[in-house]
């Protein structure tokens, strides 16, 4: 595209305004978490200075009520583990699923495909009755349920990547003598690395975030991410700690903003990949 | 006709092909065949199942709140998609033009991506119920407040995960045929209307994709915004079938048979708009 707008300072100016608006509610949590609870629903907008300034009570009672360093650590450990597993099974099951290219390999990669439409809702009472009853309701069982509930996307991402490699340089590398394995990781696997980056990334901001699943799976007592930990901060009835979910609010996003300012060039990417097909 | 890979990597299944199988089985195919065949039958236990024909579907379609919750997702799928897609599009237009700072937008407007579904609620809750106090109202005082709140939440959310695909595309257009135009005389607006914009009908087919099905199974902003106060008026579909099956004792069967309406509705869009969108094509 070219520079074709008439005022291009008078849009600079438009969008720094607008882009003050878009952080603006992220802003004004964060100015919350530091004002005296009572005063949040009611002085929504006011500094938190003189009578109202809390200091890091919030903080302190948030990271308490939700105990937020387990719930923190439980959700490193399910979404790396699981971000691990996936990229590890489905690229060597997409490879598979293309050379092969058999009646079998057909079918599996159907399934697979067939998994993309169907909403967490359809699953989500016999999926956890399910790893309830096999003993998965742990944030390591959690790694295989992700596995198997998000294997599409990333087996039909793999698999469009693995489609445009040249067979002919595996074949080669079978005539030297080398073994299978050692052909996929040796040859394939260096050829697939941006895309599995952009897996990686997709898959990780999925079950970083993702609620319903280990809501409905996980055992409570024991484990929860953090997701669950902030929703359970609203409980059932009556009113909630406005301070603390404040508190944890901000404690929550930190990481997240942190991560998208090292990776943003890898998560722009992954978005753009995963855009690719829907 | 196998190649000669093909042959050597086939005797390989139980390593290469396996776990990931085995997963799917757990995580999906077991609960998804289980999740249909449940859909005909009263139960509150997998295993006290008893088949009762289409009861349960019956009872699902005869539920004035089901229908409430699908009309509702069906007007608010509607409205984001329009929104965000036109607004998506012409930030996405604008910023691909020569404005100084772009990058620093771009970065602004994507990142509430990143955040989950549920801090999003929780976000906009404080913002909302701060603005509305000064009517002493809050978002949860009619489905109406419910409806808008969770339109700007999610338009908020989505305008520039949309922008980051129409600046891809934008991008990757053919600067010739533009400039061609140009050439031969169109103005800007004539450029925009018939050579940028059909030519990006393939980014527009996947945004659409993407909004119309991410809009139709919204569900943590919904729960965490609203819970479908008051008394249900702002639930959407995923909720309303989240507490028929949680929150009503002896209608386990009644959920799970919405559950499955629920998943025909989404199938159909991705196969209807899938079809409607990608005849519209043009290609350079």
């Amino acid at each position: 595209m070219n520079g074709k707008v008439r005022h291009p300072a008078i849009w600079t100016v438009f969008f720094s305004l607008v882009s003050l608006l878009w952080i603006f509610p992220i802003a004004l949590v964060v100015v919350n978490a530091f004002k005296q609870r009572s005063y949040i629903t009611h002085d929504t907008f006011a500094l938190p200075t003189g009578e109202l300034f809390a200091g890091f009570d919030n903080f302190n009672r948030g990271i308490e009520q939700t105990d937020f360093l387990s719930s923190f650590t439980w959700t490193v450990v399910v979404t790396i583990g699981s971000v691990l597993l996936i990229l590890l099974c489905t690229s060597m099951c997409a490879w598979w699923i293309v050379r092969v290219h058999n009646w079998a390999a057909k079918i599996l990669y159907l399934l697979f495909l067939s998994n993309m439409a169907v909403p967490f809702q359809l699953v989500m009472f016999t999926l956890s009755k399910l790893s309830d009853t096999l003993g998965l309701n742990s944030p390591w069982g959690l790694w295989i349920v992700y596995l198997g509930f998000g294997a599409g996307l990333a087996v039909f991402m793999f698999t469009g990547v693995v489609k445009g490699i040249p067979v002919e340089l595996e074949e080669s590398a079978m005539i030297d003598g080398a073994s299978v394995p050692r052909i996929f990781f040796g040859i394939v696997v260096p050829i697939m690395r941006p895309s599995i980056i952009s897996v990686a990334i997709l898959e990780a901001m999925w079950i970083w975030n993702d609620f319903l699943l280990p809501y409905l799976t996980l055992d409570l007592r024991r484990f929860r991410t953090l997701s669950v930990a902030i929703q359970q901060l609203k409980g059932s009835f009556g009113s909630v700690d406005m301070g603390a979910m404040m508190a944890c609010l901000v404690l929550a996003i930190i990481p997240i903003v942190v991560f998208y300012l090292i990776c943003q060039k890898y998560i722009i990417k992954g978005v753009l990949a995963g855009a690719v097909k829907g | 006709m196998l190649s000669m890979a093909g042959k050597s990597v086939r005797k390989w299944w139980a390593l290469f092909a396996l776990p990931t199988f085995a997963a799917f089985v757990i995580g999906f195919l077991v609960p998804f065949v289980m999740s249909i065949i449940l859909s005909f039958c009263r139960f509150a236990t997998v295993t006290d199942a008893k088949f009762i024909g289409i009861h349960n579907y019956a009872a699902a379609l005869s539920d004035p709140e089901f229908w409430h919750a699908l009309i509702f997702t069906v007007a608010f799928t509607v409205v984001t998609t329009l929104i965000i897609n036109i607004l998506g599009f012409a930030v996405a237009y604008l910023l691909t033009t020569n404005i100084r700072g772009a990058n620093i937008f771009r970065s602004v407007f994507f990142m509430p991506n990143l955040i989950g579904g549920i801090i999003l609620g929780y976000i906009w809750m404080l913002l909302l119920n701060g603005i509305l106090a000064h009517w002493g109202r809050s978002i949860t005082y009619s489905g109406v407040y419910g409806f808008w709140g969770l339109v700007i939440l999610y338009c908020w959310q989505q305008i520039g995960y949309m922008m980051i695909i129409y600046i891809s595309g934008l991008q990757s257009l053919p600067g010739d045929v533009i400039e061609a135009a140009q050439v031969d005389g169109a103005n800007g607006r004539q450029t925009l209307f018939h050579i940028t914009i059909p030519l990006m009908m393939p980014s527009i087919t996947v945004c659409t994709f993407l909004t119309v099905t991410n809009g139709f199974k919204l569900f943590d902003q919904n729960l965490a915004l609203t819970n479908g106060a008051p008394s249900n008026s702002s639930e959407m579909l995923a909720l309303n079938i989240y507490r028929t099956f949680y929150g009503r004792p002896g209608f386990e069967g009644v959920g799970q048979a919405k559950a499955v309406i629920f998943f025909v509705i989404v199938a159909a869009i991705a196969i209807i708009q899938n079809r409607l969108t990608t005849s519209k094509e043009v290609t350079a």
